[in-house]
């Protein structure tokens, strides 16, 4: 198992009085590609929200690279190399497609990804530039998000329930393409309630339930009954 | 004749009504907050003006080059150190917050340099004229109005094609997935604040050739620049200054009627606008 | 855990032991002219004034989430009534005093039906430019002395009482009663089912509208009467003052920004916050008010940090330290059986 590049210990998560997350502990390799599944309100997108520093923890208790960014603002873990397409999108709606793409590359990393690349990956992209970019479908506004986070040249990619509201044909082209989005070098965690879909480009996967983490796996050696074991929490 | 040239005097003043408002509007469109101190900010910047052109003796244009990036600065540090504190849901930090601003600076104004009306000594700029058709018109007005205009395309050339401008548009319209991109809120909207007090500066200058001030008339500023962004819809500076010219005309025209009215005419047009177009002329965003 | 063993109830032993000793104090406060001299009573009578201010602008802003910075409006309408109605319709002060609270609810009705198309902050901006309207008016009016103002002729002031000494009694009187019953009102009604709907509202607009309760309209009831009761402050304002002038009918100073400061220091949202905002806006009035503008600067820079640093005023942090509600609004949850409360 290479070293990994994000690393999370004893995380917990509070909105107020409440507690989303419980002492999670999970790692993400170098190049490796997670998957993170679980039930609606199970804690995907707290973790998601404090692994990116949208939601601030206690300290020492999530690590990228070595370092401690456990209390770093957003735009700080940002300039570190994470990038996230955000659940439900979340385009800019002032900007037109090309400004989100070209917002996205803010952080200024240098990398294999720019304006070019990104419309080689997505024609529809060049042709609609101009545009709104809440006038596009939700296929397409999946594709600005995703160029938007890979403008960033990002070392960790996190993708946040890309496939919700998506037609199945849509979900099926993007998910061919991200092997290939990825690449070599480039980390990624999957968040998805599509089990098939997460467990067929993960080499691992994470079930969250209620807050903790019930099952660590293999993708390809994990079984139906432990999936819905560890998702629902029947024991 | 004469009313024609009461129309016209009402649009150039509607200039500098825009330069009120244009601060005002920016600030607004980019962290929907709205700063109760703006027209003593105006005020701030015409005895920053008064103070660098007793000093040095320069002309209150050429002061600009001071004033400006001085009251920048002044933005960019009330922005960071003050007023991020209040952003948030509730409407009330802001407002009260800005409110209490406006008391301090009025009068630490009045400290510092005394009830006493001042002015800024612009020599000849003050009454040169130039007479067009029947009309004299103002040099000091028609520069205002042309000041104004291109502070307006600057701004908006500022918010379309530039990478600031885009991290403001991105800001205002989520800040937590801004943030995601790399941007520091509080930083963008420090450079928010002291563009918006950079344009305040040129307003106040303008203001304080063009009449005496004194630390009392900040309040009476904000409700033109306020007037003016209503009139003209919120979330559009092109109709600001179509507003602004709404509101100098209705003004010079109660002078006309009654010197007594003209205040009065340009709150009356305000609210009869507001009667009958809440959303102002040209809205872009909902207030 | 059996539901027996609680009871429910709205008041706790410090709001029935805060009520004995506010029963007694208005005891002692209405036999003032007795024992205070006449500078006193005349202080008191000021404060009793701002008090009612501040719970009026309290109501408005910290329940009903309606900030006004135009106040001064009605503070000023109320006053130019008063001299109005007596000055030249004849009537008695004290009748022109109610009257100048229905008139100012009539007046309030077509400039909120205007103001409400603003929101938030420019609604606030929106009340400013009322009262300029109002003010820039009224110094349109000759009759009542243009843009320098009048004072109230010997003859109407001397219909109050004949003896001086009663008038001021009078006077300290109809302020000590106001702020009582404007006090009591704002109680009562918050109270009341409206009372509630308003709370709901402040706590969460959003989910208020989707209980079925009817923001615009309750909002509005709230600026009408407001602006009634605010009037009729007015109207006894001016009658103390005995002159009346458009700057000092309508000033922003004394009618908005020093209610705010009292509001926002004592506790905005709570009945107690205006009554402890102005004992201290008082306090610090007599002791720094001989440094003018330094004087104000401070009150401007006590009331950001306050806004800042406690929202919720020095009643806010009374109370959340010590569990405490003086006028019992809510309802506490008692384990029967225990010697505390919880």
């Amino acid at each position: 198992m290479p070293d990994p590049i994000l690393q999370t210990r004893g995380l917990n998560a509070h909105y107020g009085d409440f507690q989303a997350l419980y002492d999670v502990e999970l790692e993400v390799g170098e190049g490796e590609v997670l998957a993170i599944i679980g039930a609606n309100g199970a804690g995907k997108t707290t973790l998601m929200r404090s692994i990116t520093g949208l939601l601030t923890n206690g300290a020492a208790q999530i690590h990228y690279r070595g370092q401690d960014i456990s209390r770093l603002r957003a735009d700080e873990v940002a300039e570190l190399g994470l990038a996230m397409v955000p659940e439900g999108r979340q385009l800019f709606p002032s900007l037109s497609v090309k400004e989100n793409l070209m917002i996205g590359a803010q952080v200024g990393r240098a990398g294999p990804w720019d304006l070019k690349a990104v419309y080689d990956l997505f024609p529809i992209l060049e042709e609609r530039k101009d545009q709104a970019s809440t006038s596009l479908s939700g296929g397409q506004q999946q594709m600005v998000a995703i160029g938007r986070a890979l403008m960033a040249n990002p070392d960790l990619i996190l993708f946040d329930e890309i496939s919700l509201g998506l037609a199945p044909i849509i979900i099926k082209d993007i998910y061919e393409a991200l092997p290939g989005i990825i690449g070599e070098g480039m980390s990624a965690i999957i968040v998805e309630q599509d089990i098939t879909k997460a467990l067929s480009v993960s080499s691992r996967v994470y079930c969250l339930q209620e807050g903790r983490v019930s099952l660590e796996s293999a993708s390809e050696t994990v079984s139906r009954e432990d999936i819905s074991r560890a998702y629902f929490g029947i024991e | 004749m004469e009313w024609l040239n009461a129309i016209v005097q009402g649009t150039l003043l509607g200039g500098l009504y825009a330069l009120f408002a244009a601060g005002l509007s920016l600030i607004f469109g980019v962290m929907r907050l709205v700063n109760i101190a703006h027209g003593d900010l105006i005020v701030l910047a015409a005895y920053l003006g008064l103070t660098v052109t007793t000093a040095t003796g320069m002309h209150p244009m050429a002061a600009l080059v001071i004033v400006v990036p001085a009251m920048a600065l002044i933005g960019y540090a009330l922005q960071r150190g003050l007023l991020n504190q209040t952003l948030g849901d509730d409407i009330l930090p802001p407002l009260l917050v800005t409110f209490g601003l406006s008391v301090i600076i009025q009068n630490g104004l009045l400290e510092v340099y005394t009830a006493d009306p001042q002015t800024l000594n612009a020599g000849s700029l003050e009454t040169a004229s130039v007479a067009v058709g029947g009309v004299t018109l103002g040099i000091l007005p028609l520069l205002t109005f042309g000041i104004a205009i291109a502070v307006i395309w600057g701004l908006q050339w500022t918010f379309y094609h530039t990478a600031l401008g885009r991290a403001f548009r991105a800001v205002s319209d989520n800040q937590d997935i801004a943030q995601l991109m790399g941007l520091n809120r509080r930083h963008i909207f420090g450079l928010a604040m002291a563009l918006a007090l950079g344009v305040t500066a040129i307003a106040g200058i303008l203001l304080g050739i063009r009449t005496s001030f004194d630390p009392s008339i900040g309040g009476g500023r904000l409700i033109f620049g306020f007037e003016a962004v209503i009139i003209g819809g919120l979330g559009n500076l092109w109709g600001t200054l179509i507003g602004g010219v709404i509101l100098g005309v209705a003004q010079t025209i109660g002078a006309k009627i009654d010197p007594g009215w003209q205040v009065l005419a340009g709150h009356i047009a305000f609210l009869v606008i507001l009667a009958v177009r809440p959303n102002g002329l040209f809205p872009r965003v909902s207030g | 855990m059996n539901l027996q063993d609680y009871s429910v109830s709205r008041s706790s032993k410090a709001a029935r032991i805060a009520a004995i000793l506010a029963a007694i104090g208005l005891l002692v406060l209405i036999a003032a002219p007795w024992w205070a001299g006449r500078a006193d009573m005349r202080l008191m009578g000021e404060l009793f004034l701002y008090l009612s201010l501040a719970t009026l602008w309290n109501l408005m802003a910290g329940y009903a989430g309606l900030v006004s910075v135009g106040q001064q409006a009605y503070v000023g309408f109320g006053g130019y009534m008063l001299f109005a109605l007596t000055m030249l319709g004849g009537l008695h002060p004290l009748v022109a005093i109610a009257a100048a609270g229905v008139l100012g609810a009539l007046i309030s009705i077509p400039v909120a039906v205007l103001i409400f198309r603003l929101r938030g902050a420019y609604f606030a901006i929106g009340t400013w430019v009322i009262a300029e309207v109002f003010r820039l008016s009224f110094a349109q009016i000759s009759a009542l002395g243009g843009g320098s103002g009048s004072s109230l002729p010997v003859a109407i002031v001397k219909s109050l009482a004949s003896g001086r000494a009663m008038r001021e009694a009078l006077s300290y009187w109809l302020a000590l009663g106001a702020a009582v019953l404007v006090v009591t009102a704002v109680y009562l009604f918050l109270r009341s089912r409206q009372g509630l709907a308003l709370t709901a509202i402040r706590d969460n607009e959003l989910a208020a509208g989707s209980l079925g309760i009817d923001i615009w309209r309750t909002k509005f009831i709230v600026y009408v009467v407001t602006s009634a009761f605010t009037a009729m402050i007015g109207a006894l304002i001016f009658l103390q003052k005995l002159r009346i002038s458009p700057d000092a009918a309508f000033s922003v100073n004394d009618w908005t920004a020093f209610v705010i400061f009292i509001v926002v220091i004592g506790g905005i949202g709570t009945i107690e916050g205006p009554i402890i905002g102005t004992l201290v806006f008082f306090a610090l009035r007599e002791t720094l008010a001989d440094l003018g503008t330094t004087y104000l600067i401070v009150l401007g820079v006590v009331a950001i940090v306050v806004m800042l640093k406690a929202p919720k005023g020095i009643w806010g942090v009374i109370r959340s330290r010590y569990d405490l509600q003086l006028f019992p609004l809510g309802y506490r949850v008692k384990h029967i059986g225990q010697s505390k409360e919880n």
